[in-house]
């Protein structure tokens, strides 16, 4: 037998206890194929078990190994490392609690400050010279250590609560859909929820939209000075929360009839 | 050949961060599993960076997986190189096993049948893997719970030829001998005897428990006489090696992980002696 299918044999021993593969590799320690079989399974829920602690509370013991159980069978690892393992698991739980949605949720919030955690490192953009830029024109680049969670339930209040040790509320969905912003300052992972209309604005500026447009795209809807205000709320949050890399100027548009902003709005 | 270097230490384990950053804790360099810092950033880098300002480090890799049939991620490759170069360690190692094929990680040290052909693929990958990190390795003798009809060689044989071949050095894990030799019923005395002395430059020393019809090895338990013995019995064959106490699981206080690696400074202490 060839080493690549003796391992083909091994692998599928592993993912789909196949006796017939176990037999063909003809080992006198019958035994130890438990063994090897007991650690895969074993690591691979110690890992869900670890990355979803917050989810796994939240749904008990017994529904967590169920769901772990299936996502075994059907997501075989492939990654080099066991922490990618967790990647795909929220997708299981959605899939198999179609009716109780909050749980995929509080499991995106969990994977996504997990992934946070060791994402790459980023300095905030420096303060002091803002007031020089044009914003008008201004580019905004954000941290790469960013990720946004759609939330549809009531997931990040559950969330709260049971990070905070206290009794979680009942799941319900919201009036309206909201969106969790994650981001890493330093080394500490945070969370926030932002509504519909700063979630556009954070992706219009992170494509590449100059401060000036998202801006006018706001004011558009809400009045200018009611616009204005908003956006330099968000601007100065952002800052604070160290979510910025930097801020750079687009080359002006030749001949460009718009109008310039003084500062930041 | 790679170079040797004398001393005693311990695997570093998030438990006990505190206790190394706080004090002076008396090891001679500390181990840490590749992989846990093989990211983009955050934490567990600073941690690693802060820990090599302070301690000689040794980079112990669980995912090379040396021995696929399939050859070797380029990609781990790349970021274990990217590791090394902004570490420096004392040695980098993996494993004498496979985990991954055709895209599935078992995530576990899968053992190999000791074929004239796996030791072809073998070689090549570590061969590979030095060229990639720029440096020699050190290969680990695993814990195995199967062995092969199919075999052509002993482990030991199968090490002597993989460190001609590819001037890999060895990391002699004297407990992964208990645990293979009572599994598969050879002598470990064989085993210590027969293993290429000259290429060991690192020992670790762990503890294992009684499954239902196996050892294993859990890592989860002080180093038991049995090893001890094993150990006493080795360290007089070998040059200047690094022995380290390797604990992963029931984790103690650093102390007792500390008086335990103070056995292991007698034990070499007498073997010095008795050489004298």
């Amino acid at each position: 037998m060839s080493l690549l299918a003796l391992q083909r044999d091994m692998r599928d021993w592993l993912v789909r206890a196949d006796m017939a593969a176990a037999a063909r590799i003809q080992s006198s320690c019958e035994a130890g194929f438990a063994v090897y079989q007991n650690n895969y399974r074993s690591q691979l829920v110690t890992c869900l078990e670890s990355s979803f602690a917050r989810t796994r509370a939240w749904i008990g013991e017994e529904r967590f190994l169920h769901a772990a159980a299936h996502h075994i069978d059907d997501v075989p690892p492939s990654s080099w490392t066991l922490d990618a393992y967790a990647h795909d698991f929220p997708v299981t739980l959605a899939r198999l609690q179609p009716h109780d949605p909050e749980i995929a949720e509080i499991a995106c919030l969990e994977l996504g400050l997990e992934e946070l955690f060791i994402s790459a490192d980023g300095p905030a953009v420096a303060l002091d010279h803002l007031h020089d830029l044009d914003w008008e024109y201004a580019l905004l680049t954000f941290q790469r250590a960013i990720d946004l969670v759609d939330l549809k339930t009531n997931a990040f209040a559950i969330w709260s609560a049971l990070v905070a040790g206290e009794e979680p509320p009942a799941s319900q969905y919201l009036g309206t859909p909201e969106t969790a912003l994650l981001w890493r300052q330093d080394e500490q992972c945070r969370v926030r929820t932002i509504d519909a209309m700063e979630l556009q604005t954070l992706l219009d500026l992170r494509g590449g939209l100059p401060f000036g447009a998202a801006c006018r795209k706001v004011t558009v809807q809400l009045g200018e000075d009611r616009g204005i205000a908003l956006v330099g709320q968000w601007l100065g949050q952002w800052l604070a929360d160290g979510l910025i890399a930097a801020i750079t100027a687009q080359d002006k548009p030749v001949g460009s009839g718009n109008p310039r902003l003084e500062g930041p709005c | 050949m790679i170079p040797s270097f004398s001393g005693f230490g311990l695997g570093l384990r998030t438990p006990h961060y505190a206790d190394f950053f706080d004090r002076d804790v008396a090891v001679d360099f500390l181990e840490v599993i590749s992989e846990n810092f093989m990211v983009d950033g955050g934490r567990p880098r600073r941690i690693l960076r802060d820990i090599r300002a302070r301690y000689p480090v040794a980079l112990h890799g669980v995912s090379m997986s040396i021995g696929s049939a399939d050859g070797i991620d380029g990609l781990y490759l790349n970021r274990l190189r990217a590791l090394v170069d902004e570490i420096e360690p004392l040695f980098v190692s993996d494993h004498l096993s496979w985990s991954r094929i055709e895209g599935f990680n078992s995530h576990d040290l899968l053992p190999l049948p000791y074929t004239m052909e796996a030791l072809d693929i073998v070689c090549a990958n570590i061969h590979r893997a030095q060229d990639a990190l720029g440096r020699a390795m050190l290969i680990e003798n695993p814990s195995s719970y199967l062995d092969f009809a199919s075999g052509d060689m002993t482990e030991w044989e199968f090490l002597n030829r993989v460190c001609a071949r590819t001037g890999c050095g060895l990391l002699l894990d004297v407990n992964n001998v208990f645990v293979s030799a009572s599994n598969h019923g050879f002598d470990p005395i064989a085993y210590l005897d027969g293993v290429p002395h000259d290429h060991v430059r690192q020992v670790h020393l762990a503890g294992h428990s009684q499954g239902e019809h196996l050892l294993i090895d859990t890592h989860d338990r002080p180093v038991p006489p049995s090893v001890w013995d094993l150990y006493a019995h080795i360290l007089p064959r070998l040059g200047p090696v690094a022995t380290m106490i390797e604990r992963d699981d029931d984790i103690p206080p650093l102390g007792e992980l500390l008086a335990e690696l103070g056995t292991a400074r007698t034990i070499a202490a007498g073997a010095v002696r008795a050489a004298a």
